[in-house]
């Protein structure tokens, strides 16, 4: 399974994440080969076999509805590089999700 | 008595409650020690003084209120937590401080301690070794009396692994005996908080302080884990020990082999019936593991935007960022049936290993780690290399059972670790056995000259 | 029906699925216990580690927010999954403080159900894909070059209620969307107040050739439309453009439009370029939830009864015309009363005009309650059961109090006269 540079380049956008040309390079190569070796899983079979998300053994973990203590305001604040009225602040966001 | 600092935590429990020491006296014989040692072995990034409370180091993933908490990265290199995680909620509780924040790979991915963005830790034992990872600097803590005990955090080996390397006791509990509230998530449904101690005595104590539910974490077990020492005195006569026979096999560094079976033989001496058995999906666990881990990796580390708190994701360190490419890869569009789903299969067949196991034996028990401590910077530029080496480690973490990792004699001057593992909230058992063998054995006496 | 029929080659239909957010109104969050009455409040009061998204925190889920959800399904004639998880939608904005919202996508908690609507001509039944549960984001202003964030508003529970691509017309749009308000406040699950964005509309709209089988291989989402007029508006215009477009040859692709309501038309915000790739997976921080069919049960019996239901009775069982249904529908009469009324006037049933038995019902019932201390009694009840009503009220929001006096009305079961409650209401809210 070869990862191509543009492979890379996407994922590294879908990451959000910063990649200079020269790690494109490294990474197409470093996963194409962790990923060959992720191949071996097609030799077993598992056409009967349920997937296995969770370990803890744990269901229908749930709390009552009531409330609890919030921080804060300074508190929710205290680590933001940028902070302005009670608010986080980041660079000009227009597009709309 | 000579030296505090080289007392296990019960030890220097009853002392204190012998007042043999104050915790004043206590806390400042490891604060000198720490001082003299740290700055040639890199454990603390933090170091706190207090003169008060049983001093412990606690892996640097674990968030301490007021506390800065870094991961390891340079990220969270500005990071001071509004919140305490439940595990040292529950420790300062039972008197327990926070005598230092330790070092380990970044975001708790490695297995040599390499990662750091601080700085390599330095193995105790030999100054050119690897201590073991990702928990490095909890192993090297306990391991050079710098703490009574250390809390680590156990993802594919993380604890049990540096532990073998560094001569300790290590334990990864259940999945879901321990909150993970706080603990900064690396694998969400593989990571647990373990101790990492002088003895087994003492990591069933700890457990027994950090165990139970604490409505946050909502995998936890509302079933408490608590210590009964005379179960831990039964021995272990009688008791049904299942050697893998897949754990033997090629790329296991034969001198390793040749002190896990003496420590089998002792086992045998000590009544326990070993008996070979097969975990035949051993061989595909670490390629499953290299899926589900990247791909919850990749999510975990997607609130990292440098809004909050932190910095921006330029700071994100080199294997951090390889997990996060090749998580976001496989999650994405048209891959989740081969990739994420086709491990999650995986993992169910390896469970049902252990499960088909655990009918026949009570433990199953093998080595840690195929080698000892290796040298600094012989595997950092083959990832792939460096995986392999969590070969045995990182089942049980698939499965969700506990793993106990005891020091079990050296090669070469290196220390080996015997792997102990037991069936899902069985953690009793394995320490029982831990605890028969340390009884036996003087392999946990053994410190490094520093 | 169809569109463009002033073309003589080619009429074309509309494909349209809509795709309604309803903020439940739950004492708490959804994974936390932060308070999710976060209208108005000042920023980032009502947060934690938890909904914060600060390293090391976890998610743990509200039971409330849960049955809602269900109540919901089942009102929707949805199937309620034996088992469901919770699961990850990974995209990163600054208001998704953990660059991942906790949703559902392969393992909702209710799908397959239907609902009918009224459109044009005829009823017919529009059929529900799924109910399920996820939690609201944060909020953003935008200021100056910079934005701000809020995130009082991030963990609300929320449901997403998703239709298959089976609406034939904007009337039916309206009337599904109406429907479902009415719903939420007869459950008691949320204001679904459209203005205050409890309730939110999205609509996937594509045309194809008339009789055309298969759907187009291309959708248009409308979003962030906050009244259903401007939806109705947004979907008839988009309806038209696409056909426009079409007869042009033109190919349509993949989009995100949003409407601007000066200039009555519909404009691009993503195209498909930049369509997301949200790399769903189980969420591994919340155990599985299987749903015990005798809880399923007990939920179904407590639903009320449904309004359609209810005028659908009337129609039948007593022969009353619809809009007389619906009359009573709206006053909440329920048949038994109209038992009652014509059993104890002996009327003969073919002399009575409907309209009139539930005009004199209504008379009858106003006034029953008298007693000064019990409706007051009721009106603090109301408002302590509706602090966000009460805060709106106080900060001069004057609609805001017939949220309270629909509480007193429900807890009279309509026996109280609403300008008295008015009127003690608004002597306890100075």
């Amino acid at each position: 399974m070869k990862l191509t540079k543009d492979q890379v380049k996407h994922v590294a956008k879908l990451a959000n994440l910063p990649v200079t040309e020269e790690e494109e390079e490294k990474y197409s190569e470093q996963l194409s080969k962790i990923l060959d070796y992720i191949d071996q899983l097609n030799q077993v079979d598992t056409s009967d076999v349920e997937p296995t998300f969770n370990v803890s053994g744990q269901t229908n973990v749930q709390s009552e509805d009531k409330l609890g203590v919030c921080l804060p305001q300074d508190d929710a604040l205290s680590n933001a590089p940028k902070k302005e009225n009670g608010f986080f602040v980041t660079k000009g966001v227009f597009d709309n999700e | 008595m000579n030296d505090i600092t080289s007392l296990t935590l019960t030890q220097t429990i009853s002392a204190l409650k012998d007042k043999q020491f104050s915790e004043e006296e206590l806390n400042n014989a490891y604060l000198e020690k720490i001082d003299a040692l740290n700055p040639k072995l890199n454990i603390f990034l933090e170091v706190k003084k207090n003169t008060r409370g049983i001093p412990a180091a606690i892996k640097d993933v674990i968030i301490t209120k007021n506390i800065k908490t870094t991961a390891s990265s340079k990220i969270l290199s500005n990071f001071i937590p509004q919140y305490n995680a439940t595990v040292i909620g529950k420790l300062l509780e039972n008197g327990v401080s926070v005598i230092g924040k330790t070092n380990h790979d970044e975001f708790a991915m490695g297995g040599s301690g390499e990662n750091s963005a601080f700085g390599v830790t330095k193995n105790p034992w030999d100054f050119s070794k690897v201590p073991g990872g990702s928990s490095s600097g909890s192993a090297a803590a306990v391991c050079a009396d710098l703490c009574t005990f250390a809390l680590g955090s156990d993802t594919g080996g993380s604890i049990r692994q540096p532990s073998s390397f560094c001569g300790i006791v290590g334990l990864k509990p259940t999945y879901g005996r321990v909150s993970r509230y706080g603990l900064i998530a690396m694998a969400s449904s593989l990571d647990q908080i373990g101790p990492m101690t002088k003895s087994v005595e003492d990591t069933a104590l700890v457990l027994d302080w950090i165990s139970g539910a604490d409505g946050y974490d909502s995998n936890v077990s509302s079933e408490k884990f608590k210590v009964q020492s005379s179960k831990l005195n039964e021995g272990i006569k009688g008791l049904k020990i299942g050697v893998p026979k897949e754990y033997f096999g090629e790329g296991l560094d034969p001198k390793v082999e040749k002190v896990i079976k003496e420590a089998l033989k002792k086992l045998e001496e000590l009544g326990g019936e070993v008996a070979e058995i097969s975990l035949p999906h051993s061989q595909y666990a670490l390629a499953a593991y290299y899926i589900i881990v990247p791909s919850e990796v990749s999510s975990n580390m997607a609130r990292y935007d440098g809004i909050r708190y932190g910095k921006g994701r330029e700071n994100i360190g080199a294997e951090v960022k390889r997990r996060i490419m090749l998580g976001t890869y496989s999650l994405s569009s048209g891959y989740w049936d081969d990739y994420y789903a086709k491990a999650a299969k995986v993992r169910t067949l390896v469970k049902r290993d252990f499960e088909k196991a655990f009918e026949k034996v009570d433990v199953v028990v093998g080595p840690v780690s195929p080698t000892t401590a290796w040298n600094l910077g012989e595997k950092v530029n083959d990832p792939l290399k460096m995986y392999l080496s969590d070969i045995y480690t990182i089942s049980a973490n698939l499965a969700g059972i506990p793993g106990l990792s005891i020091p079990c004699g050296f090669s070469e001057g290196l220390p080996v670790g015997l792997q102990i593992l037991g069936k899902q909230w069985d953690e009793e058992t394995i320490l029982t056995v831990g605890y028969a063998f340390e009884q036996a054995t003087q392999w946990h006496m053994e410190k490094p000259k520093l | 029906m169809a569109y463009g029929e002033t073309q003589a080659m080619t009429k074309y239909e509309p494909v349209i699925g809509l795709e309604v957010h309803v903020e439940l109104n739950t004492k708490s969050k959804m994974f936390c216990r932060c308070s999710a009455d976060y209208f108005g409040k000042e920023p980032n009061t009502h947060t934690c580690p938890v909904c914060l998204g600060l390293p090391g925190a976890l998610p743990y889920t509200n039971q409330q927010a849960i049955d809602d959800c269900i109540k919901i399904g089942l009102a929707l004639n949805c199937k309620i999954s034996e088992k469901s998880l919770f699961e990850r939608k990974n995209y990163f904005y600054p208001d998704l403080p953990k660059g991942y919202q906790i949703s559902q996508y392969r393992w909702p908690l209710t799908v397959n159900g239907w609902i009918e609507v009224e459109g044009r001509e005829e009823i017919r039944r529009i059929r529900i894909n799924r109910a399920h549960q996820e939690e609201d984001t944060g909020k953003l202003t935008h200021h100056g070059g910079s934005t701000l964030i809020d995130f009082n508003r991030s963990g609300v529970p929320l449901v997403e209620i998703v239709t298959e691509p089976d609406f034939e017309s904007v009337e039916e749009i309206r009337d599904y969307s109406k429907k479902l308000q009415q719903l939420f406040r007869y459950l008691g699950v949320s204001n679904a107040d459209m203005e205050r964005g409890d309730m939110r509309l999205e609509a996937n709209v594509s045309v194809k050739r008339e009789g055309e089988s298969e759907l187009p291989k291309y959708r248009v989402e409308l979003k962030n439309i906050n009244s259903f007029r401007f939806m109705v508006a947004a979907v008839d215009y988009e309806i038209k453009r696409q056909i426009e477009a079409l007869e042009i040859g033109e190919r349509l692709s993949q989009e995100t439009r949003g409407w601007d309501e000066d200039k009555k038309c519909t404009y691009l915000q993503r195209s498909k370029e930049e369509a997301h790739d949200y790399r769903y997976f189980p969420e591994p921080d919340l155990p599985p939830f299987f749903l015990d069919p005798k809880k399923i049960k007990e939920i179904k019996n407590s639903l009320p009864e449904l309004p359609w239901n209810r005028a659908k009775r009337y129609q039948t069982k007593l022969g009353i015309k619809k809009n007389d249904a619906q009359h009573g529908r709206k006053h909440k009469i329920i048949p038994q009363e109209i038992a009652n009324y014509l059993i104890n006037k002996k009327s003969d049933i073919n002399t009575l005009l409907p309209t009139q038995i539930i005009e004199e019902i209504l008379d009858k019932r106003v006034g029953v309650i008298e007693n000064e201390e019990e409706l007051e009694k009721m009106a603090k009840e109301a408002m302590t059961e509706n602090p966000t009503a009460v805060d709106d009220f106080v900060k001069g929001k004057q609609q805001a109090i017939q949220v309270l006096i629909g509480a007193v009305m429900r807890r009279t079961q309509g026996k109280a006269d609403a300008k008295r409650a008015r009127e003690i209401l608004e002597k306890l809210l100075k």
